[in-house]
């Protein structure tokens, strides 16, 4: 479904040009909801914008179901970190999610659909009419994911979504993120420097080098289908999957990893 | 703008945001209306206290005028009771329609048609830094110029004509409002247009619901300082080589030592800024109320 390939971005700077990707090669099959964790400042958020076609690569190439991706395609929605940026705050949670449907010409009886079912997904019914900036940063986030629901994309791009809202919010928000991944059955990418978020969420998760980024390791989440924040956090094999992601990134941090398992792919 | 972090903790009903609870219903409430409504009979001792309240100083600056006029046998400061009568006599009568409605369709004019010139030039610059470069220097000579030196050469281009006065008052009004425009548009939120690219916002409607929406309030308070520029201007241009309006009006009673009726033409021009003013304020509250709104949420009001 997602395929990147020898993913590279160089910032030019002249004498000064940094490598935040080295190379980066992954797929993502249909209807998988993958984590992408790494150290802080290992390009992650380079990373998402370069698959968003947000942002040219230097080299490599990113693929949406055989596409190649030059710029944002139709089938993908992002969910950003900074949520109060990244709605409209002149329009009301309703109008916010049904704008990028106006624009792709969703008929207009369909758009109340889709736009009445995922405020309903989220838990926001009886909020369509407020503006963004009156509600918690917990819904705000929440209207976001709306916005990127609604617009059914194939897949799903999240940057840290949940860094900036506090713990409770961040458990609720996760729980639902994996309901309506279920749901759906739509390919979600989800970025984040949270480890234990990264393998309660995912089915699978990338361990990110320090940069130069490249992939250091492909773990596969072999917990149950069914999560819940107090068993499965608890789980024996979570406990692992931590430790082992968790030892991943700390020798990514040493640049000591960098090398060996990268040369997997 | 380090608003995300802000926000969240600005937001009543934050702590715990499961499934929305009952807590979290309260949330809408701090909309910007800010009247508050209980009873009525109290709602008109209050309306009388803020009557009284704004009332009080003009009350007493006209009091202290009004004993120091009658104090003074200055000619040139009638007491405030002749100028009421010669407001009175002069602007309830056909020199309403010869003066006052010529001054305010040409204030109209002009200032409609700086907004649009501000606003279209304002965007064009705003979003192509190629167009800014090559206009920069040539719009800040232009805008260094003081407008009523504008006006002989607006006489002989256009003539003394209605013309002349609103082409005086566009080349004024336009600065502010193409300025502030151009600021508000290159200041669009790297992550709105990130967000806007993602769901296929383009062209004119990204621009009539991104970047026009995102630099309103730039645009208004241009809009602002360009209102209060234009009643300037107006009268100036007025004042030169003319034959109705309210600038022409108190000159021509200056000269004419006429100087209640002087006053009264400037008591008018106050009043008409006045109004002029508390329009704006309406029609910005209107406009501006998701803003107003998102800036007390940041402050955590």
């Amino acid at each position: 479904m997602l395929k990147v390939t020898g993913l590279q971005k160089i910032y030019n700077g002249g004498a000064n040009a940094v490598e935040a990707v080295r190379d980066l090669t992954f797929e993502l099959g249909e209807g998988e909801l993958v984590c992408l964790v790494g150290p802080s400042g290992c390009g992650k958020t380079t990373l998402l914008k370069c698959i968003a076609g947000l942002m040219p690569p230097t080299s490599g190439t990113v693929e949406l179901a055989g596409q190649a991706v030059t710029a944002p395609p139709p089938d993908m929605a992002v969910v950003f970190q900074e949520y109060g940026r990244s709605l409209f705050a002149w329009m009301s949670v309703r109008d916010n999610v049904e704008l990028p449907l106006k624009e792709k010409k969703v008929p207009k009886g369909r758009r109340a659909e889709l736009v009445a079912e995922s405020l309903e997904a989220v838990g926001l019914t009886r909020f369509a009419d407020s503006y963004p900036w009156q509600l918690s940063g917990g819904m705000q986030q929440r209207v976001a994911i709306a916005r990127a629901v609604a617009y059914e994309p194939q897949v799903l791009l999240m940057d840290e979504p949940f860094a900036a809202v506090d713990a409770q919010t961040r458990a609720d928000l996760e729980d639902l993120i994996r309901q309506l991944w279920k749901r759906l059955g739509v390919t979600v990418l989800f970025v984040t420097h949270d480890i234990d978020e990264a393998v309660y969420l995912g089915e699978r998760v990338l361990v990110l080098s320090s940069s130069p980024t490249v992939v250091q390791d492909d773990i596969t989440v072999d917990l149950p289908v069914e999560r819940d924040q107090l068993t499965t956090r608890r789980d024996e094999r979570f406990t692992e999957l931590r430790a082992r992601v968790y030892a991943q990134i700390q020798q990514a941090k040493n640049g000591t990893g960098a090398a060996a398992p990268a040369a997997a792919h | 703008m380090s608003s995300q972090s802000t926000t969240s903790d600005a937001a009543p009903g934050t702590g715990a945001d499961g499934a929305p609870g009952p807590q979290e219903a309260q949330a809408p409430a701090p909309a910007p209306a800010g009247r508050p409504r209980r009873g009525t009979a109290s709602g008109a001792v209050r309306a009388g206290a803020k009557l009284l309240h704004v009332l009080l100083l003009p009350a007493l600056l006209i009091g202290v005028y009004a004993y120091a006029s009658a104090n003074s046998d200055s000619y040139y400061t009638p007491t405030p009771d002749l100028i009421a009568a010669a407001f009175a006599e002069l602007w309830f009568s056909e020199r309403f329609f010869a003066d006052v409605l010529p001054s305010l369709a040409r204030l109209a004019t002009g200032f409609a048609l700086a907004a649009l010139l501000g606003v279209g030039l304002g965007v064009l610059l705003g979003l192509s830094a190629r167009v800014r470069a090559l206009a920069e220097p040539v719009l800040e000579f232009l805008r260094a110029i003081p407008p009523p030196v504008l006006v002989p050469l607006m006489i002989l281009l256009a003539g003394v004509n209605d013309s002349m006065k609103v082409l005086v008052i566009v080349s004024g009004c336009v600065w502010p409002i193409l300025l502030n425009t151009v600021e508000g548009v290159r200041a669009v939120d790297p992550v709105l247009a990130d967000t806007a690219r993602c769901y296929g916002i383009h062209g004119t409607t990204r621009l009539r619901v991104l970047v026009l929406r995102l630099a309103s309030p730039q645009i208004m308070a241009g809009l602002r300082q360009a209102l209060a520029l234009a009643i300037i201007l107006m009268v100036i241009s007025e004042m030169f080589a003319s034959s109705s309006g309210l600038g022409f009006a108190i000159v021509q009673f200056q000269r004419t030592f006429a100087i209640p009726e002087m006053w009264a033409g400037m008591v008018l021009l106050g009043l008409v800024g006045f109004v002029l003013s508390a329009l704006f304020e309406l029609v910005e509250g209107r406009a501006l109320g998701w803003y107003r709104g998102l800036r007390a949420a940041n402050r955590g009001e």
